[in-house]
């Protein structure tokens, strides 16, 4: 089966529908998949809950869905490097459900091993907590969160083969594995497809079971904090 | 004299121990990596990383490697990488043995806020929540009171929390307190800082 397509659009054609949940991989501007934001955008599919960790900045990540105003609800855990994003949580254009950092991982990867819900100490006791069924074991209380079972998940990772064995880079790997895994499509961009064979096998980060198509393209690869170091005076 | 920034730094530093894998939160806890000295301390970054290094020269960032503040950082010998739902199983599994965070407000019986002021821009908890309540010791470094002089060590947090009964111990400008049975404990006092400047500077209760 060919998973390799030409383009963002050929690879989202007849993914998307208006209302849908999107998993995206990312970690602020870090390891986002930018073609494809590009690609959803221009679709103009429109009322999107996505599943992201953070949504991007003004103009550029996922802010460009949100100064569109395609996204209706953001699942994410830190969202405060967006104006715009601020703006419409706060006239309540956009809704928003916070999840801490690990609940929101540990989420999509549930949903991508089928497992519908799972108890986790992380928020008891706080606002996180509200309706949520608690149970103990050995004296600690704990929240019971459910999966993320995504209609499509985008993600960006550096290498493929055709098959769609990924390889991702330093910390741009972040949400993308479970991101992909929770999706009932995943479609990833990459920056390097290789022929099969070409990957070290033992070094697969993510197996392409979870991989149905796959784009090629340049990437921006903004940098949101440059902090440098001065180097010692000899 | 209370303590400076750095010098809360290098006394939370003292906490670690050789050998530990440790997350820095963001602002006075980042400085602490300055003061680990001789000890073998691997910090992890909760986007994906143990074994971070410093910032990188000028030239040489790398759009794909950051830390869990977004900044530019490097590699070490000994780094590996992971994506986010195993940097937070091993937060969660207990494997980080501590965790020196910033906070807004802390309680007496451990319960801390440092993620959300009602009324106030909410940007979000982030792994803050899932930190507090997996790594095994959580210490807070903060300035003893707020700009308008009022008490940040409190009989219970007025804030949205963040985790209940989660901090050990707590590091401010003044000196250091254990959270114990029935209110805080004085482990020490800055130099130049009574015993009684600390206890009129606490809302908490002190105990022994």
């Amino acid at each position: 089966m060919k998973k390799v397509y030409g383009s963002a659009a050929e690879a989202l054609e007849g993914t998307l529908s208006d209302g849908m949940l999107i998993a995206a991989g990312g970690f602020g501007l870090c390891g986002i998949p930018e073609l494809l934001i590009d690609g959803i955008v221009a679709s103009g599919v429109k009322d999107l809950t996505v599943a992201s960790n953070n949504a991007g900045v003004d103009g550029f990540g996922l802010g460009k869905l949100l100064d569109t105003r395609q996204i209706k609800k953001m699942m994410s855990s830190y969202v405060g490097e967006n104006a715009e994003f601020m703006r419409q949580y706060l006239s309540g254009e956009l809704e928003l459900e916070f999840n801490p950092q690990g609940t929101l991982a540990e989420r999509m990867r549930a949903g991508g091993c089928g497992i519908p819900g799972f108890y986790t100490k992380t928020g008891v006791g706080t606002v996180i907590a509200e309706g949520k069924e608690v149970k103990s074991w050995g004296g600690e209380d704990y929240i019971l969160e459910e999966g993320i079972f995504a209609d499509l998940s985008i993600v960006k990772a550096w290498k493929a083969d055709d098959t769609g064995n990924l390889v991702f880079r330093k910390t741009a790997r972040n949400f993308n594995p479970p991101a992909a895994m929770c999706g009932r499509i995943c479609i990833a961009e990459v920056e390097e497809i290789v022929p099969r064979g070409s990957l070290d096998p033992d070094k697969i980060h993510l197996p392409g079971i979870y991989v149905h198509r796959l784009i090629q393209g340049d990437h921006e690869k903004r940098i949101e904090q440059r902090t440098v170091r001065q180097k010692e005076s000899v | 004299m209370p303590w400076d920034r750095n010098q809360m730094a290098a006394r939370a530093a003292e906490e670690l121990q050789d050998g530990w894998y440790v997350n820095l939160g963001i602002g006075i806890p980042t400085l602490v990596a300055n003061y680990v000295g001789d000890k073998d301390i691997t910090l992890q970054s909760e986007n994906g990383m143990l074994g971070m290094g410093p910032f990188p020269y000028e030239g040489d960032e790398d759009p794909d490697l950051i830390n869990a503040g977004k900044q530019t950082i490097t590699e070490l010998a000994r780094t590996s990488y992971f994506d986010s739902a195993q940097s937070f199983g091993m937060i969660r599994g207990g494997k980080i043995a501590a965790a020196i965070l910033g906070a807004m407000e802390v309680a007496e019986n451990g319960d801390l806020a440092n993620w959300m002021i009602p009324g106030k821009l909410v940007k979000g908890m982030g792994g803050a929540m899932d930190l507090v309540a997996g790594v095994g010791r959580v210490i807070v470094v903060m300035d003893h009171t707020n700009k308008h002089g009022d008490s940040k060590v409190l009989k219970a947090c007025t804030l949205p929390l963040t985790g209940t009964g989660v901090v050990d111990r707590i590091i401010t400008n003044l000196g250091v307190l254990d959270v114990v049975p029935g209110g805080l404990k004085i482990v020490e006092t800055a130099e130049g800082v009574t015993e009684a400047d600390l206890r009129a500077a606490t809302e908490a209760t002190i105990v022994g």
